[in-house]
């Protein structure tokens, strides 16, 4: 696709070194002045095996913004969302056409190594996957696979990263028991501990609240919200409340149904600032969607 | 369903056919409990009442007297000592291999080619009576060496590795995917993955299937007529010359029609059920102790 690939952003190998640290915060007001670009994607379309689950969708996500992919079940949401960091590579028969760049570099190039780009681009999955490790194993987990293991180094990440994640003061007296012992909540803002632990560029969540309680909900939005200067986050939601209150842009996917094949893709519809989707949306299917006609 | 007023509300079960094959079923499942247990505590009490007699300090050490010797002469020592010998011999060839081949069935072989042929195989051999697994190693390593305790091992392998191969399977199989997506998702290789989150998991399960493998080859007799033959005084070197076995002695002495052999038969049976039991107990601590997370 692209003749010279200028790679601002080195993805060939692993490298122990830590990420590009995230510039300092603009203001969270920045709205007006869109910052750089972390994500464009060019023309993607997903396929599993011969199915093809989305169809060409282009979308550029933006440097320290919260951006949201909504839209009913069935439209490629979480599709085009792993897509970002290659997690699609673990599903037997998955493929992709078009581009994706990230900070310039094309995710799907040649000499990219998966393992190189989810480095960078961490994710948070619909059920909260603790491991079977303590509450302390389970956020040095990433840390410890990037090569850190000076004690004092590690304690500190933990008790950092369980800061941000709103969960130090709950959990601080039992950093030796199990994750698995948490509920819920606790659970999934321990996976967000264990993604940030890595000092990742972007955070992926894929329906991070979906199992979760209304309280335990806004524990997480508040979180997102306050890291979202640190970091940029693309979250998957069913719930068009929550991407109202959290995210910056919205992007609204759709079913397309070929009546010829009787087969089903996802398509990207409308992408914009949160506000003009939900307030004025430009596409009557957006309107539909959003103002509940249809589910 | 609207609940009359003034009238009493019946919850109890109502009689007639439904509550007839609830009873029926019960019966058969308690008559077939007992069924199974039956044999079972007969086998255990006979052994016991039989072999205990004859279990003394001198019993599980002394050498093997003459099939005609008094039941107060000698012991089966040897035969402790070879059993120790070829089924240690025999477990650390089958099981690190077993479990290797079980993780690249899992985790490396996907559903190719290989994979499949190995997986294949393994259900195959599971079927091989292992008398002929003893000859397998009679033809191949005994004509062409020597018996000895090496040759029994090599046999009570072949034995044991599709044991260890289809437990070890059944229990990576039961990892979950998402734990695996959340270690991939922190920029962990397969190898990383493989070793800190899917073996740990399910490392409870790996070791107890290994030890019932372990239980079940140190009672084989038939792969051991052919490739140790017996002994009366113990074979220090597993790799060179005739051994004897606990299996093997009971066979011998069992078809003697003297009483002193025939006692020893009896507390020879009694120390294998014993190590075998041992083995279980052992299995469940292991269990334990490793599944201490997982909950």
């Amino acid at each position: 696709m692209e003749p010279e690939q200028e790679s601002v952003t080195s993805l060939q190998q692993p490298e122990t070194a830590a990420p590009p640290q995230a510039q300092p915060a603009p203001e969270p007001e920045a709205y007006s002045t869109p910052g750089s670009t972390v994500f464009d994607a060019e023309n993607v379309s997903c396929y599993y095996g011969s199915f093809r689950a989305v169809t060409d969708v282009s979308l550029s996500i933006y440097e320290n913004e919260i951006t949201a992919f909504i839209g009913p079940s069935g439209c490629g949401k979480t599709t085009v969302l792993r897509t970002l960091n290659r997690m699609n590579d673990l599903v037997a028969g998955a493929r992709v056409e078009g581009d994706v760049r990230y900070r310039g570099a094309s995710l799907y190039g040649k000499d990219v190594s998966p393992i190189a780009v989810r480095r960078r681009i961490g994710m948070v999955f619909q059920k909260p996957n603790p491991f079977p490790k303590s509450i302390y194993d389970n956020v040095a987990y990433g840390p410890r696979i990037n090569g850190e293991h000076n004690k004092r180094k590690l304690d500190e990440i933990v008790e950092h990263s369980l800061r941000q994640a709103a969960l130090w003061d709950e959990v601080k007296d039992r950093l030796k028991a199990s994750g698995l012992g948490l509920s819920g909540g606790q659970a999934q803002r321990l996976c967000i501990a264990r993604t940030l632990a890595v000092e990742p560029d972007v955070v992926l969540m894929d329906e991070p609240c979906s199992a979760l309680d209304p309280i335990a909900t806004g524990a997480i939005e508040d979180l997102m919200r306050d890291i979202k200067s640190r970091y940029t986050i693309v979250i998957v939601t069913h719930n068009m409340q929550q991407a109202t209150r959290v995210s910056d842009r919205t992007a609204f996917f759709s079913v397309l149904r070929n009546e010829e094949s009787d087969t089903r893709t996802g398509v990207l519809v409308e992408y914009g600032r949160t506000q003009q989707i939900f307030e004025d949306p430009h596409d009557s299917r957006t309107e539909a969607y959003v103002t509940g006609q249809v589910g | 369903m609207a609940v009359t007023t003034g009238q009493q509300l019946n919850l109890r079960e109502a009689k007639g056919w439904r509550r007839t094959k609830n009873r029926i079923a019960t019966v058969l499942m308690v008559v077939a409990f007992v069924l199974v247990v039956i044999p079972l505590v007969f086998v255990l009490i006979t052994v016991v009442a039989r072999g205990i007699k004859i279990i003394s300090w001198q019993f599980l050490t002394a050498d093997i007297p003459p099939t005609v010797a008094p039941a107060d002469v000698g012991g089966i020592g040897p035969a402790i000592v070879g059993t120790i010998q070829i089924v240690g011999l025999a477990t650390v060839m089958a099981v690190p291999l077993g479990i290797l081949g079980a993780i690249y069935l899992n985790e490396y072989g996907g559903k190719g080619v290989v994979a499949r042929l190995i997986g294949f195989m393994a259900d195959v051999m599971t079927g091989v009576p292992s008398i002929v697994m003893g000859l397998f190693i009679f033809s191949i390593w005994v004509l062409r060496f020597q018996f000895s305790g090496f040759a029994g091992a090599l046999a009570l392998g072949c034995l044991m590795l599709p044991v260890v191969i289809r437990s070890t399977d059944e229990m990576l199989k039961l990892v979950p995917n998402p734990l695996r997506e959340g270690s991939y998702a922190l920029g962990a290789t397969k190898a990383r993955v493989t070793m800190t989150v899917v073996l740990p998991a399910a490392v409870g399960g790996i070791v107890s299937g290994a030890l019932l493998a372990i239980a079940r080859a140190a009672g084989e007799t038939a792969p051991l007529l052919f490739t140790i033959l017996t002994v009366t005084a113990v074979n220090p070197n597993p790799f060179s010359g005739p051994n004897t076995s606990i299996p093997s002695q009971i066979f011998t002495n069992a078809t003697q029609p003297y009483p002193g052999a025939q006692a020893r038969a009896w507390g020879a049976a009694l120390t294998l059920i014993v190590i075998a039991f041992v083995l279980m107990i052992a299995a469940r601590f292991i269990t334990a102790r490793f599944t201490r997370y997982s909950r």
